[in-house]
C-alpha cells in the first residue's frame, strides 16, 4: 500500500481531473471505477511477483501533485532537445497537455484523425468521441494493474491516432511528451494516455518520446493499439526522461488477422523505469515484433516486462531485447509469452542480450513460457557478457585508445538492435544519443561512404 | 630500432619466455622460427603489449624508448603493426570503419591533419588492388565470416595502409594458398625500406623464400637458441625441429 502522505496527492489529483477535465458520462464513470482500483491496490511492492526486482518505494513515497500547464520559455527549452529532426507531424504534450502551438499535423492524408484527447472528451458526442470512448481501457484493463488504473483514474489528455482502412501515412507521426518541473523542483506527475486505432490493411509509423527537466518528476503512461486485420504499425518509444525522472509505461497492442506489429523501444534515461509491453495476437498469421534497447549507468534502474499472447495458430513473433549497463545500473526483463491451446503453429522466437561494463551492474532476465498448444516452435535466449577482451586488444593493437576501443564495442553491440529501425532520423539521432551516452565518446559514425 | 634484451614473460604464472636477446635496426627483415608452443606468439603479443601476459625481467627498446611502459594503442601510433595470427572477429565494426579511424589515430599522433572520407577511400583503394582484394571486404564486420586467408590477407592490408615502421607478422602464411603467399609476400616486399624493420614470425621456411630475411632466429622453448642467416631457415627445414632441441640441449636450455 502507498503511504499516506502520496494516497492524498493521488486523491486531490483525482479531484482535480474530476472538476476540471470534461468527459462524456462513460469515461467519468471509467475514472472513478479506476480509482477505485488504485485505492485498492496501492502502488506495487516487490512482494509482487512482476515487481520482485524493481522496487518503486521512492515513487511510493513522493508526494506527486498533477503537473501545471508549464511556463513557455521552460517548456520551450524543455522541449527542444527532444523534437526529432526530419520528423514532420506530431502533436507536443507539455506537463500532460496538448500543446497546439507545438503541434502540426496538417500534413497527413485524409481521414487520418490525430488529435489531442482532452479535445476529444470535451466535444460534444460525434464518431471520434464514440470510437474513443469504445476503446479506452479495452486492452489496458485497471483491474490488476495499480499504475494502469492511476493512469485511467487520472485520465485526461493524450493522443489519439486513427487511421481509417487502406490509408498509408508515409510520414512517421510523433508525439512528445515533456515534463517541464516548476523552477521549485517539487515532485509532479503526469498520466499520459496514448490511443491508436488503425483500420485494416492501413499503415502508420508513430513516436511516443518522452523527456523533461532536470528535477524529480513522475511519467506513468498508457498506451493502448488496436490493429485492424492486416494493419501495419510500427511503434517505436523513446524513453528520454531526466536522470531523477520515473517512467512507468505499460503499452497494451491487439493485433487482428494478419496484422503486423512492431514496437522498438529504447530507454536511455530515467532513474527508475518500467516499460510493459503487452500483446495479443488475435487473429491467424499475425507477425508481432517486440525489439528493445536499454543503456544505464549510475544507479539507474531499468525493467522490461514483455506479454506476448499467441491466441490464434499460425503466428509468430519476435523478440530482441539488448542492454548495456554500466557502475551500479540494474535490469530486468522478463518475458512472457503464452501460447493458448489452439495457437498451434505458432512460432515465437525471444532473446535478451546484456553487455555489464561494471562488476556492480546487475541483470535479472527471465523468460516465462505459458505453451497449451503442442505443434508449436518457441524459443529463447539470454546472454549476460562483458566487452570481448581480444577484441579490445585488436582495436587497441590498431591504435584505438582504450575508451574508443570500449566505445566501439559497444556501439556495436546496440547497432545491431538500431539497425532495424526503418525511420532514418530516427535511427540517426539514436546513434548519436547513443555515442553520446558511451564511454570515450568523440561522435562520429561507424558507415564509411565509398 | 628494436633491442629486447633477457626477456622474460609469463602467462597465468607459467614462464614462457625465457631470456630473449634480440637486436634488430632499421632496414632489416629478421624471421623468427620455431616449433608450436615455442613462445613466438607471446614474443609478438608482449611487443605489442598484450595485458596478459606479465614481463617478469629484461627490457625492450624501441627507437630508444622503452617499449614496456607503453601502452598498446601508444605502440601502434608510433609505428609498431601486429599482423595477429588468429585475427579477432569484431560483429558489427567494418573494417573501413577500423582502418580509417587507426589510420586517424596514427596521422594524429604524427601531428598529420586526418583524411577524410575520400582520401582516405583513394588511399585504401589503391592498396587493395595491389593486394588483390575485394572491395566488398570494407563494407564487411571486422574478420566476421572471413575464410582464414581473407583474415591474413586482410591483416597485410590494414598493415599497407598503416605503413608502420616495425612490422611484426605472426604466421602471417599459415592458411594462404601459394598465389595468396605471393600477393601478399609481394605487398611486404614493397614496404621495405631503410627505415623499416620487419618481423616474420613463421612455423616453415616456405614463406622465406618469399620474404627474404636478413637473420633467422630459432626460437625454442623460450629462448633464441640459434642464430644465423637466411640459410639457417633452409637447413632447419631439411633437419625438422628435432635437430633444434638437440641444439637446445647443447646451449643448456
Ligand atoms: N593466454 C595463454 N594462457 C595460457 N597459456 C598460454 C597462453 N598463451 C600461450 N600460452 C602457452 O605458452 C606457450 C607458448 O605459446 P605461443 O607463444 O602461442 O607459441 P607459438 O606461437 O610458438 O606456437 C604454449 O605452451 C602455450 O600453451
Ligand atoms: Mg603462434
Amino acid at each position: 500500500m502507498t503511504t499516506l502522505a502520496p494516497a492524498d496527492a493521488c486523491a486531490d489529483a483525482f479531484e482535480a481531473v474530476r472538476r476540471t477535465a470534461p468527459a462524456p458520462d462513460s469515461v467519468v464513470d471509467l475514472r472513478r471505477r479506476a480509482f477505485e482500483r488504485f485505492t485498492a491496490l496501492g502502488v506495487p511492492t516487490t512482494r509482487l511477483e512482476a515487481w520482485r526486482f524493481t522496487n518503486v518505494a521512492p515513487i511510493a513515497s513522493t508526494a506527486f501533485t498533477l503537473a501545471a500547464p508549464a511556463e513557455r520559455e521552460a517548456a520551450k527549452a524543455d522541449t527542444a532537445p527532444h523534437a526529432l529532426p526530419g520528423v514532420g507531424a506530431g502533436l507536443t504534450f507539455v506537463n500532460g497537455r496538448y500543446v497546439a502551438p507545438a503541434s502540426d499535423v496538417s500534413a497527413l492524408p485524409a481521414g487520418v484523425e490525430v488529435l489531442s484527447l482532452a479535445d476529444v472528451l470535451a466535444a460534444d458526442a460525434n464518431d471520434t468521441r464514440t470510437a474513443v470512448e469504445s476503446h479506452l481501457a479495452s486492452g489496458a484493463g485497471i483491474e490488476n494493474e495499480a499504475f494502469t488504473a492511476l493512469n485511467t483514474a487520472l485520465l485526461h489528455d493524450g493522443a489519439v491516432v486513427r487511421v481509417p482502412a487502406n490509408t498509408v501515412v508515409e510520414e512517421p507521426i510523433q508525439l512528445l511528451f515533456i515534463t517541464s518541473p516548476p523552477p521549485g523542483g517539487e515532485p509532479v506527475m503526469t498520466h499520459p494516455r496514448v490511443l491508436l486505432v488503425i483500420g485494416e490493411n492501413a499503415q502508420v509509423r508513430v513516436v511516443e518520446s518522452y523527456g523533461g527537466g532536470d528535477s524529480p518528476y513522475l511519467t506513468n503512461t498508457v498506451t493502448e493499439v488496436i490493429a485492424g486485420p492486416s494493419a501495419v504499425v510500427d511503434h517505436y518509444k523513446l524513453v528520454r526522461e531526466s536522470l531523477s525522472a520515473y517512467h512507468i509505461g505499460a503499452m497494451h497492442v491487439r493485433l487482428s488477422r494478419a496484422a503486423n506489429f512492431s514496437s522498438h523501444a529504447v530507454t536511455l534515461g530515467g532513474a527508475i523505469v518500467r516499460n510493459d509491453a503487452l500483446a495479443l495476437l488475435d487473429g491467424e498469421g499475425v507477425e508481432c515484433t517486440l525489439n528493445g534497447l536499454y543503456l544505464a549507468n549510475g544507479r539507474r534502474l531499468v525493467d522490461n516486462h514483455t506479454t506476448i499472447h499467441h491466441a490464434q495458430p499460425h503466428c509468430s513473433s519476435h523478440e530482441l531485447y539488448k542492454g548495456v549497463l554500466d557502475g551500479e545500473a540494474r535490469a530486468v526483463f522478463n518475458g512472457k509469452i503464452i501460447v493458448a491451446i489452439d495457437a498451434q503453429k505458432t512460432d515465437a522466437k525471444q532473446t535478451n542480450k546484456a553487455l555489464l561494463l561494471s562488476e556492480d551492474a546487475q541483470i535479472n532476465t527471465k523468460p516465462e513460457l505459458e505453451i497449451f498448444a503442442d505443434d508449436v516452435k518457441c524459443t529463447h535466449g539470454a546472454t549476460v557478457g562483458q566487452l570481448d577482451e581480444d577484441a579490445l586488444f585488436y582495436l587497441r593493437a590498431r591504435g584505438l585508445g582504450l575508451e574508443q576501443a570500449r566505445s566501439v564495442l559497444i556501439h556495436a553491440f546496440a547497432g545491431d538492435l538500431l539497425n532495424h529501425i526503418a525511420i532514418e532520423p530516427i535511427r540517426d539521432q539514436l546513434d548519436e544519443l547513443l555515442l553520446a551516452q558511451l564511454p570515450g565518446s568523440g561522435g562520429g559514425s561507424f558507415h564509411v561512404e565509398g | 630500432m628494436l633491442e629486447v634484451t633477457n626477456l622474460h614473460a609469463s602467462v597465468a604464472g607459467r614462464g614462457i619466455l625465457r631470456g630473449i636477446d634480440l637486436s634488430v635496426k632499421a632496414g632489416e627483415v629478421h624471421a623468427i622460427m620455431g616449433p608450436n608452443g615455442s613462445g613466438k606468439s607471446t614474443l609478438a603479443a608482449v611487443l605489442a603489449g598484450r595485458e596478459e601476459y606479465e614481463v617478469t625481467a629484461g627490457s625492450v627498446t624501441y627507437d630508444g624508448r622503452d617499449l614496456l611502459e607503453m601502452e598498446p594503442e601508444e605502440r601502434a601510433r608510433e609505428g609498431v603493426f601486429l599482423a595477429f595470427q588468429y585475427p579477432v572477429e569484431i560483429p558489427g565494426v567494418n573494417n573501413a570503419y577500423l582502418l580509417k579511424a587507426a589510420l586517424n589515430e596514427v596521422r594524429k599522433h604524427r601531428g598529420e591533419p586526418e583524411l577524410d572520407a575520400m582520401d582516405f577511400m583513394a588511399l585504401v583503394k589503391e592498396r587493395m588492388q595491389v593486394l588483390h582484394i575485394d572491395q566488398d571486404l570494407l563494407k564487411r564486420p571486422v574478420n566476421e565470416g572471413f575464410s582464414g586467408g581473407e583474415k591474413k590477407r586482410n591483416e597485410i592490408f590494414q598493415m599497407a595502409v598503416l605503413e608502420p615502421q616495425l612490422a611484426i607478422m605472426d604466421e602471417t602464411d599459415s592458411g594462404l594458398d601459394i598465389d595468396a603467399l605471393r600477393t601478399v609476400s609481394a605487398g611486404v616486399n614493397a614496404m621495405r625500406s631503410p627505415e623499416r624493420a620487419t618481423l616474420v614470425v613463421t612455423h616453415y621456411q616456405r614463406l622465406l623464400n618469399y620474404i627474404v630475411p636478413d637473420v633467422v632466429h630459432v626460437l625454442s622453448n623460450g629462448r633464441i637458441v640459434k642464430s644465423g642467416g637466411k640459410d639457417l631457415a633452409l637447413e632447419l627445414e631439411e633437419k625438422g625441429y628435432g635437430w633444434i632441441e638437440g641444439v637446445a640441449e647443447q646451449v643448456g636450455a
